[in-house]
């Protein structure tokens, strides 16, 4: 019969210390991968040009006496093809352009081309960076909730409470007559919120009637997945337009509403990241060190779930700065006089053949943006791949 | 509310600890049939000691660990952490606990979070001991120095470590709250023998120097027996045999652990085996059928195995096993 005193484990030799590999941070070697894509190096540079461009766009045509006037008319210097001098003899001193000449031409106005640029770049800027922001922020809330919580049922109770407190926001939304009864909407939503807190206390003769409130429907998980479906269903620069046309134009409301219509990739990628993460080993140390639930989320799971949502962010931007574009192009953008190059383009399309830059500078301008950005991010995604790093 | 089960010495006691898994089929997600992962297990562990689990994969080891852990909720069963039955309180109440028993796991890859340096994976354990920010620095250097690793690893990524820095590191993290159990679940098996042993030394040493009693889950017999001071044999969700591992190596009495003797190489060549090593495949949980879990595999089986349900035996000295065959002798 085996015995155990007879395996020889003894021999087994304990090494004290044990010696490093050298040293090769994430960062050095995400950046070595990384400068081996050419095109995503030349997508890194024009963005960042992008950025300046537009940082400076923000600081030259704003204020009281901008460096560049882009609301300037001019109606004797109307239509100049790019690079002509101004007849300095007909302009006021404040009229003559900055530089000396009209570096990107004017528009049917007499306003410089080049310095509504530069306005407008700000403006792609920021509906791009705000607009993503918004549907990152949205998508990693909805993904995560999925992801983590998903498996809990929402109850019959949540879903009244939900209802009554979104029925007294639109009564209050439509005005005075009815936030007589938005109270006492309220009012009920509240007793239901009693009822759930009673929870623990067990009360004798409303068991049934509680029992019914506490019914189990659908997880929470389904909830969020259906409604991302629902909202995939729309086309959405159609469910846009919709929108904005029953909203005031402002540059706002078009940040807020292409951020709120473009979230639901997101919530889909980090949504199966945190189903995958939640099952790993690393989490589940977590939970038995008794680290609470939103730590993990956020400083466990979250670090490892960003980066597929950063390369599709990245990308995210140049689809939200194309959707402003083709708003402004269609007239429901940002309202004129402000320069965005949607609008420019738009403007300049009556005089295609007369002034033909009103129309290339803005739309090559675009094209080269949102190329960045796709190159970009197709940089990110190629690299964050783990696959690639075995290949090299 | 709470009940105790008194015992003097016993770190953890479990016992009756079942837990079902639901099996849903179709497009309604019906519960189509129940996987019997875990199924009555009992066993305690002393101040001190290692308790060796045994058994092939998917025999519910994980599940267990899971269980004690609070990882998962029971079904049935009370798990007493020094008298106290943890197994139905909630999660805050179990809050303070968590500290006491800790895991290490068999896949030292998926174990260490990949965007944390070693330090800040240890940090979160010091962190829910209370362990003031400035005197984690020296706790980490003092950990992972514990554990056999050089200075200058806690600003290191998992991925500039090996497999076996890889589980020293997570011993360290288990070590980080100053648990008195620890659960090592499988915690060699995806090692390299010769990290294998330094590994198990390493358990060994820290064992003797801090005091701490384990859990070993292991499909090893081998290991086991070298590490262990009692040994539980386990089975498609039951304890098969559960005895002092000096005892269960030289007395085996249930046919299955025969086998896995069997399976344990024999440093003398020469010498005869008992019982040819297992044939075929762990059956599924899914619905076992009546009678012994073992009837399908096993050599021996009788009418009785088929149809009635077995319960533990005392074969002497706390020997335990759950065959038919040793009841009746
Ligand atoms: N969350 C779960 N849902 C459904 N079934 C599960 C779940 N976890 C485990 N099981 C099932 O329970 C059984 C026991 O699984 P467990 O992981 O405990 O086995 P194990 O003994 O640890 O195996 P191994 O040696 O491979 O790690 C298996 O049949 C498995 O399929
Ligand atoms: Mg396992």
């Amino acid at each position: 019969m085996t015995k155990v005193e007879k395996i020889e484990i003894n021999d087994y030799q304990t090494t004290n210390h044990e010696f490093l590999a050298p040293r090769r941070t994430r960062l050095k070697e995400f950046w070595h991968l990384f400068k081996q894509n050419r095109l995503a190096i030349a997508g890194l540079v024009i963005f960042v040009l992008f950025f300046i461009t537009a940082l400076a766009g923000l600081f030259l045509t704003s204020g009281h006496d901008p460096v560049f006037d882009p609301a300037l008319v001019r109606l004797q210097e109307k239509l100049r093809s790019p690079f002509s001098q101004p007849k300095i003899d007909t302009l006021m001193p404040h009229e003559i352009p900055t530089v000396g000449v009209y570096v990107m031409g004017t528009d049917d106005l007499g306003r410089d081309v080049f310095a509504r640029m530069l306005q407008g770049a700000w403006v792609s800027l920021t509906v791009g960076f705000v607009a993503v922001g918004i549907s990152v922020f949205v998508g990693i809330f909805m993904g995560g909730i999925a992801g983590y919580f998903g498996q809990n049922h929402i109850r019959l109770d949540h879903i009244l409470m939900v209802c009554l407190l979104f029925a007294a926001g639109i009564f209050i939304a439509m005005g005075e007559f009815f936030s007589g009864s938005a109270f006492l909407i309220v009012f009920l939503a509240s007793v239901l919120l009693l009822f759930r807190s009673m929870n623990k206390m067990e009360m004798r003769g409303m068991s049934k009637w509680y029992g019914i409130l506490k019914k189990d429907t659908i997880s929470i998980d389904t909830l969020i997945m259906r409604i991302v479906d629902i909202m995939l269903c729309f086309p959405s620069f159609f469910l846009i337009l919709t929108v904005v046309a029953l909203l005031p134009a402002s540059i706002y409301n078009i940040m807020i509403i292409i951020g709120l219509t473009s979230w639901m990739g997101t919530t889909r990628f980090v949504r199966a990241e945190f189903l995958s993460l939640r099952e790993q080993d690393f989490v589940t140390a977590a939970r038995a060190l008794g680290v609470g639930n939103f730590r993990i989320i956020f400083r466990h799971m979250m670090p490892n779930a960003i980066a597929p949502v950063l390369v599709s962010a990245t990308i995210g931007i140049a689809t939200a700065i194309l959707t402003e574009a083709g708003l402004s192009f269609l007239g429901f953008g940002v309202p004129p006089p402000h320069a965005t190059w949607g609008n420019i383009l738009s403007d300049g399309k009556r005089f295609i053949f007369d002034a033909p830059w009103l129309t290339f500078i803005p739309g090559i301008a675009i094209l080269i943006v949102v190329l960045c950005f796709n190159l970009f991010g197709e940089g990110l995604r190629d690299t964050l791949n783990p696959k690639l790093k075995e290949r090299h | 509310m709470e009940q105790t089960i008194s015992s003097n010495n016993s770190v953890l006691k479990v016992n009756g600890l079942k837990k079902y898994f639901p099996v849903r089929r179709g497009f309604f997600q019906r519960i189509g049939g129940w996987i019997k992962a875990v199924d009555g297990v009992a066993f305690e562990i002393e101040q001190a000691k290692t308790l060796g689990l045994v058994g092939e994969s998917g025999c519910g080891k994980s599940t267990v660990a899971r269980l004690i852990l609070k990882l998962l909720e029971a079904d049935a069963g009370q798990i007493a952490y020094r008298g106290r039955d943890i197994s139905k309180s909630s999660e805050k109440d179990i809050k303070p606990l968590r500290k006491e028993m800790q895991i290490v796991f068999q896949d030292p890859y998926g174990s260490l979070n990949p965007r944390m340096t070693a330090g800040q994976s240890i940090e979160e354990g010091l962190r829910i001991s209370g362990v003031p920010g400035k005197k984690r620095k020296e706790r980490i250097d003092r950990l992972l120095n514990m554990v056999g690793m050089s200075y200058g690893s806690a600003d290191r990524y998992p991925h500039e470590f090996s497999g076996g820095q890889r589980q020293r590191i997570g011993i360290a993290r288990a070590l980080s709250v100053e648990p008195s159990l620890i659960i090592c679940d499988e915690p060699i098996s995806a090692l390299d023998v010769s990290i294998q042993a330094q590994i198990i030394n390493l358990l060994k040493d820290l064992q003797d120097e801090l005091g701490l009693s384990y859990l070993f889950i292991s499909h090893d017999l081998n290991v086991v027996g070298y590490l262990s001071d009692q040994v539980a044999v386990m089975y498609l969700g039951h304890i098969m045999e559960y005895s002092r591992t000096a005892e269960l190596f030289e007395n085996p009495l249930h046919p299955y652990t025969l086998a896995l003797l069997s399976s344990v190489p024999v440093p003398e060549p020469g010498q005869k085996l008992r019982m040819q090593s297992l044939k075929g495949d762990v059956p599924s949980a899914l619905d076992p059928p009546p009678g012994c879990k073992f009837q399908g595999r096993c050599t021996l089986v009788e009418e009785q195995c088929r149809n009635q349900e077995i319960d533990f035996y005392d074969a002497g000295e706390g020997h335990m096993v759950r065959c038919w065959k040793v009841v009746k002798k």
